[in-house]
C-alpha cells in the first residue's frame, strides 16, 4: 500500500487512490472498536499530541481513541490552560512541545493555515484537525466514509449541502474530497454565506433549498452559528428557519433513500428539525462512530505503515 | 571633490534628454554637463553602457523611527534606499508617535541630516494621531518641512474630515496621499477575496473598500480643487475611477507598488506571510489593469511601500502577522526585468515614474532632472546585468520580502546624493 504522505494538512494534496487507501483501511480498523478489548498495537510506543487551541468535543476525543485504540501515547492540550494564554507563539509552543519527542501533533485552529505553518518548520507528522475556515480533512474524509457505507459509490450521487458555506472547513474539505470521487455537488445558503465564486470549486450553487434537493442522494446539513446574525449575514434566525431549515416536508423533495448528514454540533430546531436528525434517514451518530476508524486509518498511515503491520 | 561621470546614456525625461553625455560634479552640484568632457581633478567614473538617470525617489516608505525601531531605523532604511537606487524618500507619519505636528518631523529631518545615506522628506499625518478627526497644524509642519500629507494604513472614513482636510491643503498648495480603504467593506480581512481567499479560508478584503475609497476621494477632488495622491492602486476598479477623473481633468495622480504589478492572490496559495500586504495581492485581471494603466500613463509613479517587519513579527499565523512587504532593495530591478527589459514601456518612462513625477508630486526643488547648476543627486543603471535577489545581502533591517531567489536583469549599480557615491556595487 503506497501512502506517501508526511501530513495530512489538506484534501487538496491527496489523490483518489490516497483517498480510497485512507477508505479502505478505516474499513479494516471499524471491528476493533466493537471488540471487547477495543486496542491493537500497531502504534505502541508513538507519542501523539492533540494541539486543540478552540473547543471541541467530537474531534478531540475521536482522535484520543483513535490513537489509544492504536496503542499509541496521546497528550492533550487545551489553550485554556497552556502558555498560549501567557503570549506564547504558536511557533514557541509546537517547537516545545517537539523538544519533548512527539511523533505526531493533530492541531485544530481557529487560523486557517495554522496546520501549513508549522509543517514549515516541525519535524513531527501534522494532522489537520479543523483550521479556520479552510479545512477539516478528517471530517470530510469520515462522511466520504459514510457515504459509501450507505451508497457504496460515489459516481453521479448528488450531495447537497446547506448553510453557512462561507465559514464552514467541513464544507471546503468535502466539495474538494467528493468532487475528486465524482459526486455532484450542490451548495446552497443565502447569498452572503454563499458567494458566487464558490462556482470556481465546479460546484452547483443553489440560493433556494427546495430546489435544491431535488434528486438529492445526501444532503449535509451545516451548523448555523448563532453569532452570524450579527453581521447580517442573514436577518434573523426565524427568516434562516423559514428558508433553510430542514423540514420533515422539505426532505421528501429529495431521493426515497437519500440521507441527513450534519458534522455536528447541531442546533435543533434551526438547521434541521429535532424529528428528522433522530430520523431513520439519519446517519449523523454512524459519521461519528465511522470517525474513529477514520481517524485510526489515517493514523496509521502516516505513522506506522512504515513498519508494516497489518491491522489485525 | 569632483566626480566625472563618462560615456553615459543620460536619460532626463523632464527635459527630453535621451544621449550620451559627461556630467562633472563639483561638491553637491551638477557643474557640466556635455559630451566629451574632461577635468583633470576629477574622479572618473565610467558610465558607458549604463543608464544615467536624475536620483530616483521612493514618495512611499515606512521607516519606523522613531518608536519601531527593531523594525527600521532612518540610517538602515536610507541605505536600503540608498542601495536599491533611490537617492530620496518620503516617510510615512505612522511611527509611534505619528508624525502629527513640528517636533516628529525635526526630529526626523535632524536625524536624516545626521545619520542617513539619502534625503529624507517627511510626510506628516493629516489629522492628529492619524485618527480621522481633528486635523493637523498643516501651514505649521509645511513649514518645518514635510512634503505631503497621509493618514496611510487609516483612511479617513469621515467625509467630512476628508473634506475639510482638502480645502484646508489646497491653500498650501499640499499633496493629499490617501490609502483608499473603506474600514467596514475591509472588515478585518487579511487577503484578497475571491476564489483563493475562500479556497484558503482567510478573510478576504473586497477590492470594493478600495473602489469606493477612490471614488470618494475623486469626488472630493472635483469638489474642492485639491491635489489628491491615490498610494497604492490595486484593483481594475480603481484603474477605470482614475481613468475617469483624468478624462474630467479632475487633480488626481496615483502610484503603483512593484508587488501588485507582478504578484497575485494565486501567490498566497502557499500562506507565506510575506505575501500578506494592504491593499492585498490582487487577481491576474487586476495586474493586467494596473500594468496597462502605468503603459498609458495613467498611473504616475512606481512607490514601493516599503514596509519592514521583523522575522518574528512573521513567522506566526497568517490571520495574525503583520500587513507589509519590504520594497526598497527589490523594486528597481523588479521594474527593469518586469517591464523594461519585456518591452511593456521604455526606459523613459521608467524614469520619469520613479523619478521626474514624484519629484513634481511632492515638489522637490531641483530633485528629478538632471542640469547645470541643480542638485548632483543621480541613479546609475546597468540593464543588461543579472541578479539574483538574496534578503541576506539587504540593508534593511528587515527582511519580509516575496521576492527572494528572483532572477532579474537590471539594477541600480551607483546611486550619488548630493555629489557623494552613497552606493556603489
Amino acid at each position: 500500500m503506497a501512502f506517501k504522505h508526511k501530513h495530512l494538512i489538506s484534501i487538496k494534496t491527496l489523490s483518489v487512490s490516497d483517498i480510497l487507501t485512507i477508505l479502505e483501511t478505516a474499513d479494516s480498523f471499524l471491528d476493533i472498536s466493537a471488540r471487547e478489548v477495543k486496542k491493537v498495537p500497531i502504534l505502541r510506543g508513538k507519542t501523539i499530541i492533540n494541539l486543540f487551541f478552540e473547543p471541541s468535543t467530537r474531534t478531540r476525543s475521536s482522535f484520543e481513541l483513535a490513537a489509544k485504540r492504536l496503542s499509541a501515547d496521546i497528550s492533550n492540550f487545551s489553550k485554556q490552560t497552556s502558555s498560549a494564554l501567557k503570549g506564547e507563539t504558536l511557533k514557541d509552543t509546537v517547537l516545545n512541545l517537539e523538544a519533548m519527542k512527539t511523533d505526531a501533533l493533530i492541531i485544530r485552529h481557529s487560523c486557517a493555515g495554522a496546520p501549513h505553518f508549522i509543517s514549515t518548520f516541525c519535524q513531527s507528522h501534522v494532522i489537520n484537525a479543523g483550521d479556520g475556515a479552510h479545512e477539516h480533512p478528517t471530517q470530510a474524509l469520515l462522511d466520504a466514509f459514510t457515504i459509501r457505507q450507505v451508497k457504496k459509490k460515489f459516481e453521479n450521487l448528488k450531495v447537497v449541502i446547506v448553510g453557512d458555506i462561507i465559514h464552514s472547513r467541513v464544507a471546503r474539505s468535502n466539495i474538494i474530497l467528493l468532487n475528486k470521487l465524482g459526486a455532484h455537488i450542490t451548495l446552497v445558503g443565502p447569498p452572503a454565506l454563499l458567494p458566487r465564486e464558490f462556482a470556481d470549486f465546479g460546484v452547483a450553487i443553489e440560493n433556494n433549498l427546495d430546489r435544491a434537493l431535488e434528486g438529492a442522494d445526501a444532503i449535509m446539513m451545516l451548523r448555523i452559528q448563532l453569532e452570524r446574525q450579527q453581521g447580517n449575514f442573514f436577518p434573523s434566525l426565524r427568516e434562516y428557519r423559514n428558508l433553510y431549515s430542514l423540514s420533515p416536508a422539505r426532505f421528501r423533495r429529495a431521493k426515497r433513500n437519500a440521507i441527513i448528514m450534519h458534522p455536528g454540533p447541531i442546533n435543533r430546531g434551526i438547521e434541521i428539525s429535532a424529528d428528522l436528525a433522530d430520523s431513520v434517514k439519519s446517519v449523523i451518530l454512524r459519521q461519528v462512530e465511522n470517525g474513529v476508524a477514520v481517524r485510526m486509518a489515517v493514523l496509521y498511515l502516516l505513522l506506522g505503515g512504515k513498519e508494516s503491520e497489518t491491522a489485525d | 571633490m569632483k566626480l566625472l561621470i563618462k560615456n553615459g546614456r543620460v536619460i532626463d525625461p523632464s527635459a527630453g534628454i535621451d544621449e550620451t553625455l559627461d556630467i562633472l560634479i563639483d561638491r553637491k552640484k551638477i557643474v557640466d554637463m556635455k559630451p566629451r568632457l574632461n577635468a583633470n581633478d576629477a574622479h572618473i567614473i565610467d558610465a558607458s553602457r549604463l543608464v544615467v538617470a536624475p536620483g530616483f525617489i521612493d514618495m512611499h516608505v515606512h521607516l519606523r523611527d522613531p518608536g519601531q525601531e527593531d523594525k527600521e531605523t532612518i540610517k538602515t532604511g536610507s541605505k536600503a534606499a540608498a542601495r536599491g537606487g533611490f537617492t530620496s524618500i518620503a516617510c510615512m507619519p505612522n511611527t509611534s508617535p505619528v508624525n502629527d505636528n513640528r517636533g516628529i518631523t525635526e526630529y526626523i529631518i535632524t536625524e536624516a541630516k545626521r545619520n542617513a545615506d539619502v534625503n529624507v522628506f517627511p510626510i506628516a499625518s493629516i489629522t492628529r494621531g492619524s485618527e480621522g478627526k481633528e486635523l493637523t497644524d498643516m501651514a505649521d509642519l509645511v513649514d518645518a518641512g514635510v512634503v505631503a500629507f497621509s493618514d496611510d494604513g487609516r483612511s479617513i472614513q469621515n467625509n467630512l474630515v476628508m473634506r475639510r482636510a482638502l480645502e484646508y491643503s489646497r491653500q498650501l498648495d499640499a499633496l493629499i496621499i490617501d490609502h483608499c480603504e473603506d474600514r467596514s467593506l475591509a472588515d478585518d480581512g487579511v487577503m484578497h477575496e475571491g476564489y483563493h481567499s475562500y479556497s484558503l479560508g482567510l478573510k478576504g478584503i473586497p477590492s470594493c473598500a478600495e473602489e469606493i475609497m477612490v471614488a470618494r476621494d475623486v469626488i472630493l477632488a472635483e469638489k474642492t480643487g485639491a491635489r489628491i495622491h491615490l498610494a497604492h492602486l490595486s484593483t481594475s476598479g480603481s484603474v477605470a475611477l482614475l481613468r475617469l477623473a483624468r478624462n474630467k481633468k479632475i487633480q488626481v495622480s496615483a502610484e503603483a507598488t512593484p508587488h501588485h504589478l507582478l504578484l497575485t492572490d494565486a501567490a498566497v496559495e502557499s500562506y507565506d506571510t510575506n505575501l500578506k500586504v494592504n491593499p492585498p495581492l490582487r487577481s491576474r485581471p487586476d495586474t493586467e489593469s494596473l500594468i496597462k494603466a502605468v503603459k498609458d500613463g495613467l498611473i504616475d509613479v512606481f512607490a514601493t511601500d516599503h514596509a519592514p517587519h521583523t522575522a518574528d513579527e512573521k513567522a506566526v499565523e497568517f490571520d495574525q502577522a503583520p500587513f507589509g512587504i519590504n520594497g526598497l532593495e527589490t523594486a528597481v530591478s523588479l521594474i527593469l526585468d518586469r517591464l523594461v527589459q519585456k518591452n511593456i514601456i521604455p526606459i523613459q518612462r521608467c524614469v520619469e515614474m520613479f523619478s521626474t513625477n514624484p519629484a513634481r508630486l511632492l515638489k522637490l526643488k531641483d530633485k528629478g532632472q538632471i542640469r547645470v547648476g541643480g542638485d548632483a543627486d543621480l541613479t546609475i543603471l546597468n540593464l543588461h546585468k543579472d541578479v539574483v535577489v538574496d534578503k541576506n545581502t539587504f540593508e534593511s533591517k528587515s527582511r519580509n520580502t516575496p521576492f527572494q531567489g528572483w532572477k532579474l536583469r537590471g539594477l541600480p549599480v551607483m546611486t550619488i546624493v548630493g555629489g557623494k557615491i552613497v552606493h556603489s556595487t
